[in-house]
């Protein structure tokens, strides 16, 4: 502290001083005085950092299973089961690649990640086309409260579970009730409608969530500009592509290279509900994507493959990883105040 | 909205301002029409539904699900309310998850995101960094389970909660909060003048990030509500089953609902059940429909800071 004298530590240790000149302070208590700012923080902090700890950085010790081979319904998931030693220990289980091998063979593999990939870049373009597109038009309505109230029914959808949306879906797609239905096609059968289900089902529950945040940037932009340039006789559309626009570029900027760090990740919930995997549905061409094929190795009964599933989500860290950097080090490039780290 | 009935200059140039800057009155009814439409959309599914839902077995039988079903009736909520004693008990299972979960989750995101946001704490960077490193990185499902079930996470209500407590990204926004709403001045005098790192946190900071933490609140609360993984992976008893979990096994056997009500399986089977899973699925979807708008604009803002500040 730089031998300041007002600032607080001096004092509780000028304190300390003055006490220990009259009575004798073990040191223990002098310890305790000393760091009981850090000691509190570090209270506040232990909550959260024990359960890190033990619930995302001790899992990271099983990576290993991708690459030991564990087969079909495991004693793997019963409590008892001592995994650190089954996984480093036991010499029957060998160290191998064959799970990458398996994985790199399977066309399942080519078409979630194919899908993966697909959609999400689908999600990035469309989606903030459509989102940018709605936050200006809802910016240009004078009427503010007719504005939030679109604004509050476009929101809704988000706020709804995958689960309640696959029966809203339902209502309108189910064999021989459904009111899209026709005798010809049998939605959950087939496999060619999903990608345009699975791509109108993201706009009708993401749009109202993007849209509100690229409008919260809007309404930040400072008005002067604006009258600025409508006093220059601009039109309103030169001003939207000469001033909102440009304004939206940053956050426009970052959000899709964030995305894009995600783009081996999908929303396991959209993916899992919607074509009825966990009921009737199966069909997996245009559904799989890698966070299904994770949750499917790894906790389905009967194609329980517990190696093959770490491998594909230990491939999902690892390219996610090299995505967030590479992605973080392109907004440093640009926008070094908006850069992640 | 002032109320004087007097036009102060101020409003007069807000008037202005917007006479000069919106778009042509065409252009405004085009704007009306593509977004009456795009929200029909969004809340159309969710009005079918609740028609589906009263409408009476015939309909379903002779015409389907349709807008104008031939009759109506109460059957669903009926059957729901008076056979379907899992109802009741996923109910409950709910919102005890819910409301626990939402208490123990935020409480240690505040606490959490509070001391790495103090700069006068020794250990910052480093629990900063435990926290963010967990968001480019992690074990992977299996894993996650083996260990969890190891710490006896298993067919329990604890399985339902504590494998989501912490959201790291939560952390991250709050912190952003307390950074955006909280002037450092107010906890440094605070210590100066003698008040403890708790009790400036309680007395201090608190009151004054009161919305960040409803939004922290708000989003943990919609992540149990309408959770179904954890319920998938770890519950095996009926008697532990969530809602969403519930609704989700109805879509290959509609009458789960009806097991454990007492009656014969002959009965069950006479009950009609499309119109029943209906009726759950607007028992699932009723309370955030009533509550979404009034709390909307705390997600409103935890999304901008989150997204701004990442």
């Amino acid at each position: 502290m730089s031998g300041n004298l007002k600032t607080p530590e001096n004092i509780t240790e000028n304190m300390m001083e003055w006490s220990a000149g009259t009575q004798k302070v073990p040191a223990m208590h002098k310890w305790f005085a000393k760091n009981k700012r850090n000691l509190a923080f570090t209270a506040m902090v232990l909550p959260g950092a024990l359960w890190l700890i033990l619930l995302r950085y001790l899992p990271m010790f099983g990576i290993p299973i991708a690459f030991k081979t564990f087969q079909g319904p495991d004693a793997f998931y019963q409590r008892t089961h001592s995994y650190l030693a089954d996984i480093f220990v036991n010499p029957a289980r060998e160290w191998t690649l064959s799970n990458y091998e398996a994985l790199f063979r399977s066309p399942t593999t080519w078409c979630a990640i194919r899908n993966t990939v697909c959609y999400n870049l689908f999600y990035i373009v469309v989606g903030t086309i459509i989102a940018v597109a709605f936050a200006i038009m809802l910016n240009e309505l004078t009427r503010r409260f007719v504005a939030k109230t679109y604004q509050t029914l476009m929101f809704f959808p988000y706020f709804l579970s995958w689960v309640v949306a696959s029966y809203f879906f339902m209502a309108f797609l189910q064999d021989g009730k459904g009111i899209l239905d026709t005798p010809s096609i049998n939605f959950y059968t087939t496999a060619e409608p999903w990608p345009i289900i699975i791509i109108i089902s993201f706009i009708w529950k993401m749009t109202g969530y993007s849209t509100v945040l690229y409008l919260a940037s809007i309404t930040s932009i400072d008005t002067m500009q604006y009258e600025a340039a409508s006093i220059d006789g601009a039109s309103k559309w030169q001003q939207i592509w000469t001033i909102t626009i440009p304004n939206l570029r940053p956050i426009i900027l970052i959000l899709f290279i964030m995305n894009i760090g995600k783009v081996f990740n999908s929303d396991i919930s959209q993916f899992w509900q919607l074509p009825l995997d966990g009921g009737i549905g199966r069909v997996p061409e245009f559904t799989e994507t890698l966070d299904t094929l994770v949750y499917r190795l790894g906790i389905n009964g009967l194609s329980m493959n517990m190696g093959l599933s770490t491998a594909v989500s230990f491939l999902q860290n690892v390219v996610g990883f090299v995505f967030i950097m590479l992605s973080n080090a392109v907004v440093r490039r640009i926008d070094r105040d908006s850069s992640l780290f | 909205m002032e109320t004087t009935a007097v036009k102060s200059p101020r409003q007069k140039k807000v008037h202005e301002y917007n006479r000069l800057t919106s778009a042509s009155p065409l252009a405004q009814a085009l704007i009306h029409c593509v977004f009456i439409l795009f929200c029909a959309i969004c809340v159309l599914p969710f009005i079918f539904v609740v028609i589906i839902s009263f409408t009476a077995d015939a309909s379903l039988v002779e015409k389907g699900y349709s807008f104008f079903p031939s009759a109506w009736s109460l059957e669903g909520y009926a059957n729901a309310f008076k056979a379907g004693r899992q109802l009741w008990v996923s109910l409950f299972n709910s919102c005890l998850v819910t409301v626990v979960g939402t208490v123990l989750a935020t409480a240690m995101t505040a606490l959490y995101s509070y001391a790495i946001y103090r700069r006068e704490y020794k250990y910052r960077s480093f629990f900063t960094w435990l926290n963010f490193i967990t968001m480019v990185f992690g074990g992977g499902l299996v894993p996650t389970i083996i260990v969890c079930k190891m710490l006896g996470m298993d067919n329990n209500y604890a399985a339902l909660i504590v494998p989501a407590l912490l959201n790291p990204f939560n952390v991250i926004i709050m912190r952003a909060f307390y950074q955006s709403s909280i002037p450092y001045d107010i906890v440094e005098a605070a210590y100066i003048d003698g008040c403890g790192e708790w009790r400036s946190f309680f007395d201090v900071v608190l009151p004054v990030a009161k919305p960040g933490v409803a939004t922290i609140a708000l989003l943990n609360m919609l992540m149990y509500w309408n959770d179904w993984q954890l319920a998938q992976i770890y519950i095996r008893n009926d008697s532990l089953m969530p809602l969403q979990r519930l609704l989700m096994r109805m879509q290959e056997n509609a009458s789960l609902i009806l097991q454990n009500s007492g009656m014969p399986s002959v009965q069950i089977g006479a009950i009609p059940t499309e119109n029943l899973r209906m009726a759950l699925c607007v028992i699932l979807v009723v309370p955030i429909a009533c509550a979404y708008p009034f709390f909307q604009r705390y997600i409103v803002k935890g999304l901008t800071v989150g997204a701004v500040k990442g």
